[in-house]
Parts: structure tokens; C-alpha cells; sequence
């Protein structure tokens, strides 16, 4: 076409962005790559191909590395750990400081690596992943330098193994590894086998910003490799972003391993647009947050919700706008969406989209004309379908829309929540009532309200449900690589043989079997069995009831359906949980009792009842104070870090200080808002069993707190693996079996194998942490 | 002109039940206008294209206290010859006998614009209706709206008064729009809806739906005296109002961002957003003008360099 023909059609052309840079560069390692290990490369083995998704021409070889491989990794990365560590935050954050420096230095080539090597629209790689990725590392520079002032009572955490997925490879690097070394610990990561070739720049960047040899190893191959670093038992942290299915693998491989773990999984996003929404500005939020990176991202609203009065004009717009959006070379600088990974995705997507329209939903595709060649998928407009489809219900990795009616702000709630994942939701609204209603209501992570996909260094990200848990980013993010500095442990309490045969019976006080508490009731054991409760003499004091599965069920039920007590203000809590401690002193005699029948002496017994008192006012205390933040992101608005209650947890009590350590886990749990089911200490139950009589005087709605007995061993499992419990809390020895089964929905695990000082190192931030998450609310302004 | 078929927008009766459902999110309206330059980019010879496009686009105006007959005809000259001869030249496209779309002034220099354009199909405008304030009588108003068109003048460029958006007295607004429409006949009208001075785009939008129900032809940023002008993020508020407008009612309102355009790559991205948010139509004079003095100028010197491959220096076009 010359000047003329296209003065009057007023086509864009081609506008392609020089590969140039990024081939010599592959050119330079001779389009082979080994592993970099200790500051250098490494030979690798069984290279495969690593594809350009636009083209599939291959860009380079790269290795797969093995057990021998990864165990060289692990041996750099704790060799080089002392050093790093003897670091002080400022020198620490001076290394981030040049990687951040050198990565915006080199951001056209690592811009047009990313969009050969994954296929994403150049514009996305320059100018959102590769600035993120920078303003990660500028972020934790920053923590690195204020770690000791902010967070004296923690430290690193040693060797991290790192998992990274293929969507956004570069940016999931920088997330993972910049918090990590901010906070003093060394490396082994491993990228996507489809995009390896950005994290191996970015190790070549690491050398020449003179990091420490060791502190960051990149290691690549598939799942195999993946595997090595998971069971690996000198790592002692893996981070994951993935699918759902590998994060629960991850889990169930790592359960009881004492690993620390953090799993940043799928999703099936919310998109909610209100009838007061401006609704040409929801469509490009539509576009923002599923046609954005060919919609393979994890927080890509993928489920529409449109109220029914706007519903049928906004698709008519969002379906016109659709067809605007141009698909092709991702190298073009006119694209908006470029290559599916990979032919397989491709087909996953196709085959989905199918089976939605084969069960009745209709199909609205972008008129587009797709290249020839490469690997690609039209923007797609699912309607008609309903929460019983698959389409709706699974996560398709696509730029594949499904969209739903609402008809009241309740009803979108509803929706919103009937999902098994709860990583973001996207809320549309003009008015702020309504906005600020819905945020957290709604099951997720991070809400935006009349944005969407914002991220930021300063701000968590995570999900909830089986989205996964932990959060990377702000603050909140930081805990991820940090574990708290030891304390005293004292030695475990060992009680007497259960099974005996009563002999003597001394009841001391007690003339009934103490039941458990259930829905706001006093309750026999569902089996209609009983154990044998002794003192420390061996002999009988009383029969408790032998909690089941059933009970547990029982339990949870009633948990989940009293939410009276998270929907209380802090104030009211507080008011209840005073009240709880004043009960609780009106009664110190008899707990007093109650635990030297099990074996304390009177002081003890006095002292520990004293504690547990004041336990419970540390917490009512707590209740209006424990504060969310406003993070400082780059925006005309405010994102707010909101603390929310969990949920229902699931505790599991020791035998140690059985009346103190009780209250230590409920007062938390309380006093954040959630609902517990309690397992009493099995060999001290007595005061635990008791503590019903408290909740029934102050006020404490029915089903808040519900207490079961029994073995721990028989109850862990149906509590940790029931999939209505969202955290389970565990003392005791067998934490493999409760963190496998919390691989169930994914559900948060606190397990605690070490014995602990129920007195002096038995409340903190680290419980109110535990008993709260993290929601993450962006909410821009302006008039 | 490219002679498109425009059916013209007659206007309609005021509903007030659309101006109140209208919704403008400030942020995510700015969010969208900050990708439009980075989801599109022309280059090469498209871009000398959509430069060549834009200049017929421009509404070539000098709107200055100081403004002469001499100053009047060379501005013309410059709209009639907008690109140097050797240029249209090498770029091969002398039959598309380029002019600028229109000239615009203040009325007192319409005759000696008239004559000057006759013989061409270089539109003639006039801003009008005591711009730029516009707070002189009712009735002179119209008077002069009345004059410019007998003039010569085949485009009113009206001002809206302000205070009737503060007021949000819709019927006012209305009820004024609709009589210069009418006071203009034949000539075709641009509302300037003083976007610097009515401020968000809430009024924005809802001023611009009130505009076209009483019959603008064209919706009009501002007067170019404001502290801000056209800016991205008003007039995607403007163009959504005008997809609106089409959906509802099957009539296409022209476009005109006014002051504080200058550059070339600004006018690209400026028609980007018009072919993305409304389609190729609005590519056209018929229905998308550039408010604008000195873009010609840079255009020209882009041209030039797309041309020669050398950057090109201001002293070597004519100026206006």
C-alpha cells in the first residue's frame, strides 16, 4: 500500500519492536544455556527446546536439571549464607539497589526477551512487567536497609527454593527473590520450563551487580526439577506461584517437613459492574483484566457479574469493544494481545470453551483475524451460563470471559463467593456506599474497586481459599521470608498411661463426665464413648467424652454458621472478651482445681489460672488496635491493607499449661473475629472442658467457640482435612498428618512441633497474625 | 473533503432521564487515556499517512486581539498551500490536493477570509456568541451568530454558558443550544463546552449530551483561553458521550479538541482514539477537527524528516 491507499483506509501497519538485542544475546551463549549456579555457569544436560509461542521457532536450548544439579545449587546457597547474613541491611539493600539500577538499564532487552520467549504483547513486558519487576527490587532495597529497626525479633529463614510460572516470568522472579535476599536469605530458583530465558539474564545481571556468589542460584528444567527442590531437606522455605494442583502436590510433599511455605495459586476472579457503574470505563476494565497477557494470568477476572439492569448494554459494548481489540505479533507495538504459551494451553482453552457451548452457553468471539502461524486464541465472551457450568466454575487460563446477571448487591456477593479459589475480585461502582459494601464481603485477596490487575511492590498480594496462601509484597510480604528468633523451650509434658483401668476413683470436686460444647451447648460425644482421664498418680479422676469425626463435623457446622461474632465490631468483641476474663476470675478457685487434679501444685495451679486471665485481657485489648495499613502505591488513591478474621479455625491444644495454652490460642483466634473449634489438650482436657461455663456467662454467641475431646491423633485428620475449616492451628507432634490434609482446600496451616513456654513466650503479633489475613482494598479517587 | 454522506444531527427533544444515568470514573478514564499512545504506534509510511490525514483535519485559527487583514490572508495562504511544494512532491500525493479543513476566526475577519478561501473547499468558522465568555445578551448572540453566517462564515463555533453546568439546569442549557442551532441555518455548529472551566468530567459528559439533544454538529473542547485545554482524558469523556449519542439515537456528532495540541505525535495519538473508540468515520473533516495554531507546524517538520531523514528545522515552512 503507498501513501495514498492508506491516507484513506487509515491502517495502522506494522510498527514491530527490534528482536535485534535479544538474538545476539542468545547468540552470545550460543543459544544453549546451562544453569547458574555460584555466580557462574554451570553445564546442563537433556537441553530441550524453549519455543517462541508467536513463531514456534526455537530460541534456545535449555538444560534439565537433576538431583546432582539442584544439590549444587543448595550446597552454593548455604555456603554463601553466613556471609549474606553477617551483612547488615544497608549492604544488603545496596546489591538490590544495583540489580534494580541494572535491570531498568537493560529493560528493552529484557522487555523483548520476555515477549519472545512467553509470547505477551511487547507494550505489557516494557511497560508493566519489566517497570515492576525494577520497582520490586527499588522496594526491597528499602527493607533490606530497615529490617533490623522493623523487625528485631526475626530473622532469615536460610535456603529458599523458588517455583516461578511461565505468564509472568520475569516479574514472578522479582517478586520471589527480592524479598527474599531484602531479608537476609539465599536462593535456589527455578523458571518455568517454557520461559527460562529472562531468569538467565537476569543471573547474568546479578554477576554483573557483583552479588555474592551463591546467594542467588537459577537452576531450570520442568516439574522434575520442581520436585527436587520441593523435597529437598536443607531447603527450608519454598515459595510457589502456580496452579492449584501443583500447590497442593507441594503441600502434601512438604507436609511435616518443617518447610516454610507460601502458594500463590489459581483463580477464578470476580468482575463485578454494578448498574451505577461508568460503564465505558468497566469495559476497559474488562480488557485490563482478561484480554490482558492473553488472559493467562492468576488474578485475571475471568467471571463477570453485571447487575440485570445494565447487563444487556454493557455486553453490547464490551462485545464491540472486543472486536476492536488487534491480535498478532507480539512484537508489534499496535497489538493488544499476542501468543497463547504454548499449543497445548491453546488446546486446554479450546477444548473448555467447547465444552461450555456444547452445555448451552453462548458464544461471542472477536472478529479478529488470527496469524497464520504461532499459537493463538481470539478474545471470548461466554454467555448464558450459570454456576453449574464448568466454564464458570473452573479456571480456563484464557482470554476466555464467562459472564452472570445479579440482581441486588447481596446476590452478586453470593456469586462472587461461590468459587473454590479467592484470589482478587474487580468492583464497579459510583457509589461509595455500595463499593465499600461489597469490598469485603467478597472472598479475595485483593479487591479493586474501579480498577483492576493494580500491582505494586508496596502492596500485598495472595489469595485466600484454595487461591492459596501468604502474601508477597508490602510488609505483610515480608513475613514470608522471616521466622521468628528461637525462645526457651521447656521440656514436654508427659502424662500417664490413659488406657488403665479405673481403680480408685477420686473425683475431687467432680461429680458429673465434663462434655463437650458444641453449637452453644453442652453435648455427649456423638460414638457414645469415653476415655479415662488419670492424674498423676494414675489414678482415675473422671471419663471424658472420646470426640470423632462426627463431632468434628458437628463442630465445624456450627462454627460456620454462626458468623454473628465476626461481624461484631472490635469494640463489642472487646466487651465480651473483658467480660470472658472477669468470669474467668470469678471462677479461679475451681480451674485452680481442675488443674491440680491434673497435677499442679497449688501455686501453679494459681499462677497458671492468674495468666490465663490476663491472657484474655492482652486480647480484648487487642481487638480495636490490631489495624490494618494504607499503602503508599504509586496512585491517586489509597490501597488499604485490611486485617480480616480467617474464618473458622481449627485448633488443635497441647498438653502444656492446658488451661493457659487453651486461652492463648482462642483469645487470638477471638479476638481477630473468627470461630474455633478447639480440641482440648487430650491427657489435661478438664479446665479446657470447663471453659464452656465462661462462654455462656459473657455473652459469647452460640457456635463462636466449640469444644471437642478426644485423642489428637484421631481428630487432627477430619479437622484439618474438613473443607469448611480456612486455617487449622496444631500443637503437637504429628504436623505431617495435619499439613497433608490441609492440602484439602488449601486451607492456612500453623503447626508448632517445638514445645512452648506457654508463660513467657505465649502471646504476640505472631498470634494475631496468624489469626488474621491480609485483604488488600485499591481504591483510586478523584473528581 | 472527502465528500463522506453525514445525515445531519437534527437534535432531540431533552431527556433528562440520560443526562442523570451518566457515570464518568475520573481515574479509570485516566488510565485509559494514559495506554492510548502505548497500544498504538504508526510508523513509517502509515504515519506520513495519518499526518497528511491530520492536516486536513486542522482547523487553522488565530483568535488574537491583535489579529489584521494581513495576518488573516497569510493564514489562509498557509491553509490553502499547508505543506511545502517539493514535499508534496517526493511524497507523491499532489492529486489529494491537500488544504487544511477549515480557518478560524472571530467574525470581524470573515470577509477577508472569504475572499481569500473562495474557490476552495476550505471551510469558513467563526466563533461566535460572545466567545469567549460568552455572557453578552441572549438576543445579540444570536445577532451575531445571524451576521457571521451572512458573512460567510458556513461554521459557528458557540460558547455554552457556564453557569447553567454549575446549576446543573440542564433545560437552560438546552433551551440556548437549540436557538443558536437554529440562528445558524445552514452553517454548521460547534458547542465549545469550556471544559478548563466546567472542570470534571462528570459536567463534561453531561454537557455534551445536553449539546447534541439540541443540536450541536460538532462537540468542542474549549476556547483555547482556558488554563487547561483539550486533554486526552476529557475528550475520551467527550467521544464515549458522542458513541453514546450514535448508539441511541443513529446520528454521528462531530469532534473537535481545541488548545493546546501542538505536536505531532499528540495529534497521533489523538486519531488513534478516535478509530478506536468511535471507527474510521470519525477520521474525517466531516466529523473530526484539530482546534489548533501551531500544529501544522510541528507536522510539517515530522514530514519533512520522514522525507529526507534528517530532523527538520521550523524556518524551513512557511508559517501561517
Amino acid at each position: 500500500m503507498n501513501i495514498k491507499d492508506i491516507f484513506h483506509t487509515m491502517d495502522y501497519g506494522k510498527a514491530p519492536e527490534s528482536a535485534e538485542l535479544a538474538l545476539e544475546w542468545l547468540a552470545s551463549h550460543n543459544n544453549t544455556f546451562g544453569h547458574h549456579i555460584n555466580g557462574s555457569w554451570v553445564k546442563g544436560k537433556e537441553h530441550f527446546a524453549s519455543n517462541n509461542p508467536a513463531t514456534g521457532q526455537e530460541l534456545a536450548q535449555v538444560a534439565q536439571a537433576d538431583d546432582k544439579i539442584v544439590q549444587k545449587a543448595v550446597n552454593a546457597a548455604n555456603k554463601a549464607l553466613p556471609d549474606w547474613q553477617a551483612l547488615s541491611g544497608h549492604q544488603r539493600g545496596q546489591y538490590l539497589y544495583a540489580i534494580a539500577r541494572l535491570i531498568q538499564k537493560n529493560s528493552r532487552l529484557f522487555a523483548v526477551l520476555e515477549t519472545l520467549d512467553n509470547g505477551k504483547p511487547i507494550r505489557e513486558s516494557r511497560d508493566i512487567d519489566v517497570p515492576l519487576a525494577v520497582r520490586h527490587f527499588y522496594h526491597h532495597a528499602g527493607w533490606a536497609q530497615l529490617l533490623d529497626t522493623e523487625f528485631p525479633d526475626h530473622q532469615a529463614i536460610g535456603v529458599v527454593g523458588q517455583i516461578i510460572p511461565w505468564n509472568f516470568p520475569l516479574l514472578m522472579l522479582a517478586w520471589k527473590i527480592a524479598p527474599a535476599l531484602a531479608t537476609g536469605n539465599t536462593v535456589v530458583i527455578k523458571p518455568a520450563e517454557f520461559t527460562s530465558l529472562t531468569a538467565l539474564l537476569f543471573a547474568e545481571i546479578c554477576e554483573q551487580a557483583g552479588l555474592p556468589k551463591g546467594v542467588l542460584n537459577v537452576v531450570t528444567g520442568d516439574g522434575r526439577t520442581g520436585q527436587h527442590i520441593v523435597n529437598h531437606p536443607e531447603i527450608k522455605k519454598i515459595a510457589f506461584t502456580g496452579s492449584t494442583a501443583v500447590g497442593r502436590w507441594i503441600r502434601q510433599a512438604t507436609a511435616g517437613s518443617g518447610k516454610k511455605l507460601s502458594l500463590e495459586l489459581g483463580g477464578k476472579s470476580a468482575f463485578i459492574v454494578c448498574a451505577d457503574a461508568d460503564l465505558d470505563a468497566a469495559v476497559e476494565g474488562v480488557v485490563d483484566a482478561i484480554w490482558f497477557n492473553q488472559g493467562q494470568v492468576c488474578c485475571a477476572g475471568s467471571r463477570l457479574l453485571v447487575q440485570e439492569a445494565v447487563a444487556d448494554r454493557f455486553h453490547d459494548k464490551l462485545i464491540s469493544r472486543m472486536n476492536k481489540l488487534r491480535v498478532g505479533d507480539p512484537l508489534d507495538k499496535s497489538i493488544d494481545m499476542g501468543a497463547i504459551i504454548d499449543p497445548r494451553q491453546q488446546q486446554k482453552i479450546a477444548t473448555l470453551v467447547q465444552a461450555g457451548v456444547d452445555a448451552g452457553a453462548s458464544l461471542n468471539q472477536s472478529s479478529v483475524e488470527l496469524p497464520e502461524n504461532g499459537c493463538f486464541y481470539p478474545p471470548t465472551l461466554l454467555t448464558d451460563v450459570s454456576p453449574s457450568d464448568q466454564v464458570v466454575q473452573d479456571e480456563i487460563f484464557g482470554p476466555v470471559l464467562v459472564s452472570m446477571t445479579f440482581r441486588t448487591p447481596s446476590e452478586a456477593v453470593a456469586l462472587a463467593n461461590n468459587s473454590r479459589y479467592g484470589l482478587a475480585a474487580s468492583i464497579w461502582s459510583e457509589n461509595i456506599n455500595l463499593a465499600m459494601h461489597l469490598a469485603p464481603l467478597v472472598q479475595a485477596g485483593v479487591v479493586w474497586i474501579n480498577c483492576t490487575n493494580q500491582f505494586d511492590a508496596a502492596a500485598g498480594f495472595g489469595g485466600v481459599k484454595e487461591s492459596g496462601f501468604g502474601r508477597e509484597g508490602g510488609k505483610e510480604g515480608l513475613f514470608e521470608y522471616l521466622k521468628n528468633k528461637p525462645g526457651k523451650s521447656p521440656a514436654k509434658v508427659t502424662a500417664k498411661s490413659t488406657k488403665s483401668k479405673p481403680t480408685s476413683v477420686n473425683l475431687n470436686g467432680l461429680d458429673k463426665t465434663p462434655k463437650m460444647y458444641i453449637g452453644g451447648k453442652q453435648t455427649r460425644p456423638d460414638g457414645g464413648y469415653s476415655y479415662a482421664i488419670n492424674d498423676t498418680a494414675g489414678d482415675l479422676i473422671c471419663h471424658v467424652g472420646l470426640g470423632n469425626r462426627k463431632d468434628v463435623r458437628n463442630a465445624v457446622e456450627a462454627a460456620a454458621g454462626s458468623t454473628n461474632w465476626s461481624g461484631m465490631s472490635g469494640f463489642q468483641r472487646q466487651q465480651v472478651m473483658y467480660f470472658m476474663a472477669e468470669n474467668l476470675s470469678y471462677r479461679e478457685e475451681e480451674f485452680a482445681a481442675r488443674l491440680m487434679a491434673h497435677g499442679h501444685s497449688k501455686k501453679a495451679a494459681d499462677a497458671e489460672v492468674q495468666a490465663a486471665i490476663e491472657r484474655l485481657s492482652y486480647y480484648a485489648a487487642w481487638c480495636d488496635k490490631y489495624d490494618g495499613q494504607v499503602h503508599s502505591v504509586p496512585m491517586r488513591g489509597v490501597a488499604m491493607a485490611m486485617h480480616e478474621p480467617i474464618g473458622v479455625i481449627g485448633i488443635q491444644c497441647p498438653d502444656e499449661a492446658p488451661l493457659l495454652s487453651f486461652v492463648s490460642l482462642l483469645a487470638p483466634a477471638m479476638a481477630m473475629g473468627n470461630r474455633v473449634v478447639m480440641t482440648a489438650s487430650e491427657h489435661f482436657p478438664l479446665p479446657a472442658l470447663d471453659f464452656y461455663q465462661v462462654l455462656n456467662t459473657s455473652d459469647v454467641p452460640a457456635g463462636t467457640v466449640n469444644i471437642i475431646s478426644g485423642e489428637q491423633a484421631e481428630l487432627c485428620k477430619p479437622l484439618a482435612g474438613h473443607m469448611n475449616v480456612d486455617a487449622i492451628w496444631y500443637f503437637g507432634e504429628d504436623s505431617e498428618t495435619v499439613e497433608r490434609e490441609s492440602a484439602t482446600n488449601l486451607k492456612r496451616s500453623w503447626t508448632v512441633t517445638e514445645v512452648r513456654d506457654w508463660h513467657n513466650n505465649g502471646q504476640g503479633s505472631e498470634f494475631l497474625r496468624q489469626a488474621s489475613q491480609v485483604k488488600n482494598i485499591w481504591t483510586p479517587y478523584g473528581e | 473533503m472527502t465528500g463522506m454522506n453525514i445525515e445531519r444531527n437534527p437534535g432531540m427533544g431533552l431527556n433528562l432521564d440520560w443526562i442523570e444515568s451518566i457515570q464518568v470514573n475520573k481515574s479509570a478514564t485516566e488510565r485509559r487515556a494514559a495506554t492510548l499512545g502505548t497500544r498504538r504506534s504508526v510508523k513509517k509510511q502509515n504515519q506520513v499517512a495519518w499526518l497528511l490525514k491530520a492536516i486536513t483535519l486542522i482547523d487553522l485559527t488565530t483568535l488574537a486581539g491583535d489579529d489584521t487583514e494581513q495576518r488573516v490572508k497569510r493564514l489562509c495562504a498557509k491553509a490553502k498551500n499547508p505543506l511545502r511544494h517539493d514535499l508534496v512532491e517526493a511524497l507523491a500525493i499532489a492529486d489529494l490536493k491537500l488544504t487544511t479543513g477549515a480557518i478560524c476566526v472571530y467574525h470581524d475577519m470573515l470577509s477577508t477570509a472569504a475572499s481569500c478561501l473562495k474557490g476552495t473547499d476550505i471551510h469558513l468558522a467563526a466563533v461566535s456568541t460572545g466567545f469567549p465568555a460568552g455572557l453578552t445578551p441572549m438576543h445579540l448572540k444570536i445577532e451575531e451568530i445571524k451576521e457571521s453566517v451572512k458573512a460567510g462564515a458556513d461554521e459557528i463555533d458557540i460558547v455554552i454558558t457556564r453557569k447553567h453546568v454549575f446549576a446543573e439546569n440542564w433545560q437552560a442549557l438546552y433551551d440556548e443550544v437549540k436557538a443558536y442551532r437554529e440562528a445558524c441555518g445552514e452553517a454548521h455548529m460547534k458547542t465549545i463546552l469550556s471544559t478548563g472551566e466546567i472542570s470534571t468530567l462528570r459536567n463534561v459528559a453531561k454537557a455534551s449530551m445536553v449539546c447534541m439533544m439540541a443540536g450541536a454538529d460538532f462537540i468542542k473542547t474549549s476556547t483555547g483561553k482556558e488554563a487547561v485545554n483539550a486533554t486526552l482524558p476529557v475528550s475520551l469523556t467527550m467521544i464515549r458521550q458522542i458513541r453514546e449519542y450514535h448508539e441511541r439515537t443513529g446520528f454521528k456528532v462531530g469532534y473537535k479538541p481545541a488548545g493546546g495540541i501542538s505536536k505531532a505525535k499528540e495529534a497521533l495519538v489523538y486519531l488513534s482514539m478516535m478509530k478506536e473508540e468511535l471507527g474510521n468515520d470519525w477520521l474525517e473533516p466531516e466529523l473530526f477537527r484539530f482546534g489548533a495554531s501551531s500544529l501544522l507546524g510541528d507536522i510539517e517538520r515530522q514530514l519533512e524528516h520522514q522525507v529526507t531523514g534528517h530532523y527538520s528545522a521550523a524556518h524551513r515552512h512557511a508559517i501561517g
